[in-house]
């Protein structure tokens, strides 16, 4: 379990996170989710108290971070790939973490076979790819068997089978009953490994919700019509719970209804319809919309991606 | 699908329960003597501090019997002999920086400072494991370096025992110097956080503003030379007392004190700082 109250943390005259409250229930998996510079690894450094917020608080199982007495054993983290010295080897790396709080030899060679890097245990941390190093820094947040475990970004420069097994080994720690706060910029990845969601941008927060409600939300379909008589259609169209926009004087995008009553409504009316096709938007499309005005770089054009979904963010 | 996956989804059922132990200081010196002694650059660094010392010191041992009439009061003294430790503080100095900056540099210090909360233990810890290593491998170097050189000397019948009188002092005092300078540069370390500006500090208040200091016209530059650590270094690691240096005793109460201060200061950063 972690709450956050209120979390700030300022950087000269950069608002990195922004009165921020959330709280990371055990038994799934939590997603923590925004742009790059959102704030989520500035949040997540000081869950484990590496940075002191500027006001606000957190804590880890009931209490803050450094107040417990084996912080290894209530929180596993992975807070960058590269937390590691490049002159040692995976297993003395692991082994002088382990010692701090007197985790055995044993543990130390289960969790080298649990991520799978017993052929290179014995080799210099900088000769790993970036993979590599994940799953040593994954060994390492599992070293103490905690009961939460936080990854930055994990899946970041792996490939698709360490991807799947990130995913479920994710999925396996939080059915075991721990709690797992997991962060990325990558909705699709997110759809696939998460329960819950927590959404930040700009260092404040933007969602709360299930992967569930952010997927139902997204699948809000519209309908793209193409006409002529725009105008008499959309008057006829518009009613309580439907909307419809307009980017071209004879386009027309309708959300609130199915093509099929779109279809029909036309033909009774003698419309002339040229093109009716749904549109769903994706869930990486929704979660830019969520987001976009939260994005701290951009590339200056800025292309519509979400015009057929204006109504999501609402 | 791989075994890899296998593994994991297979878990829950023999989820491991660790024995939960808390941390503590002994461990956390046990887990800074593993990354220290687990590194190679460590070992080699530390071996030319040693070699440093011994090399110079049978290289001084070996030239200067056949001159002896001809060369100057330092360079006749027993502490003549051990002048390798202008070389050897400067390696070891920049082992003291490298142990503690390389975990900022590679991104270790988030791993360690994760593991250890409260901070001030590792800081310690890292001066027990260091200042431990050093002092017995500089002392051992001090030692060998001397009596290697006196059996060179012997032959011409200039060698001096290490139990004359002053003699045990300015030995060991070396061997204890080094590993103070080792401490200050591992201080340096906290303090900077990078390699680069560590050694750097470390070798312009060893070296250059002694010099510096040293040139100023009258004698308050000289007399606050006395009080910085080189200064306070040759205090108990010379055996001739000249003007401008403090006695043996006072020097390394004024060189433990910058050691001590030195950490002190790391001990307060580190705790302050965000990592």
């Amino acid at each position: 379990m972690i709450e956050a109250h209120n979390l700030t943390k300022v950087y000269g005259d950069k608002t990195a996170v922004n009165d921020l409250s959330f709280t990371v229930r055990p038994g799934i998996v939590t997603g923590f989710l925004g742009p790059n510079g959102a704030g989520k690894s500035t949040t997540m450094r000081m869950i484990v108290g590496l940075d002191n917020p500027t006001s606000g608080s957190v804590t880890v199982n009931g209490r803050r971070y450094a107040d417990h007495s084996a912080p290894l054993h209530e929180v596993g983290v992975l807070l960058e790939a590269r937390a590691i010295h490049t002159g040692r080897s995976a297993e003395n790396h692991l082994r002088a973490m382990a010692a701090t709080t007197g985790i055995g030899r044993r543990r130390v060679e289960e969790v080298i076979d649990l991520v799978g890097l017993r052929e290179v245990a014995s080799k210099r941390a900088g000769a790993f790819s970036l993979g590599m190093g994940q799953r040593l820094g994954i060994a390492s947040a599992l070293l103490g068997d905690p009961d939460t475990i936080m990854l930055d970004e994990p899946v970041n420069g792996l490939d698709p089978e360490g991807i799947l097994w990130i995913r479920n080994l994710l999925k396996g720690l939080a059915a075991e009953g721990r709690t797992v706060f997991v962060s990325s910029h990558l909705m699709s990845e997110m759809a696939v490994t998460a329960e819950h969601l927590i959404v930040v941008g700009r260092g404040r927060l933007i969602r709360d919700m299930s992967v569930a409600d952010f997927i139902d939300s997204a699948s809000t379909r519209s309908v793209h019509v193409r006409t002529p008589q725009a105008g008499q259609l959309r008057s006829l169209l518009l009613r309580d719970g439907v909307s419809v926009s307009s980017s071209q004087h004879d386009q027309l995008d309708v959300t609130g209804l199915s093509s099929d009553a779109i279809g029909a409504q036309a033909a009774e009316a003698g419309i002339v319809l040229y093109e009716l096709s749904p549109v769903q938007a994706s869930l990486e499309q929704a979660f830019m919309e969520l987001t976009k005005d939260d994005v701290e770089f951009r590339a200056s054009d800025d292309q519509s991606l979400t015009t057929h979904n204006q109504e999501l963010a609402a | 699908m791989s075994t890899a996956t296998m593994n994991v989804v297979e878990r829950p059922a023999e989820r491991t329960v660790a024995q939960r132990q808390g941390v503590s200081f002994p461990r956390v010196v046990k887990s800074e003597w593993i990354k220290f002694t687990s590194l190679r650059s460590s070992w080699l660094t530390l071996a030319g501090a040693v070699a440093a010392m011994v090399v110079i010191a049978l290289v001084i041992g070996g030239n200067i019997g056949s001159k002896w009439s001809t060369l100057a009061p330092d360079d006749v003294a027993p502490s003549g002999v051990l002048r390798g430790y202008f070389l050897g503080q400067l390696l070891i100095g920049v082992l003291g920086v490298l142990f503690v900056s390389a975990e900022y540099s590679t991104g270790m210090i988030r791993s360690t400072l994760a593991a250890v909360p409260r901070r001030i233990p590792v800081v310690l810890a890292k001066a027990l494991v260091f200042g431990g290593i050093a002092l017995v491998a500089m002392t051992a170097a001090s030692v060998t370096g001397f009596l290697g050189a006196q059996g060179l000397l012997s032959q011409s019948h200039h060698g001096v025992s290490l139990f004359d009188s002053g003699v045990l002092r300015v030995v060991v005092g070396t061997g204890a110097y080094l590993a103070m300078i080792g401490l200050l540069g591992a201080a340096l370390g906290w303090i900077v956080r990078s390699t680069a500006g560590g050694i750097a500090g470390l070798v312009g208040f060893l070296i250059v503003v002694p010099v510096v200091l040293g040139v100023m016209p009258g004698t308050w530059g000289k007399n606050v030379v006395e009080y910085l650590p080189a200064g306070a270094g040759s205090a108990f690691t010379s055996s001739l007392h000249t003007t401008y240096m403090l006695s043996p005793g006072a020097g390394f109460a004024v060189l433990l004190a910058w050691v001590v201060g030195g950490l002190l200061v790391a001990a307060t950063v580190v705790k302050r700082r965000d990592a």
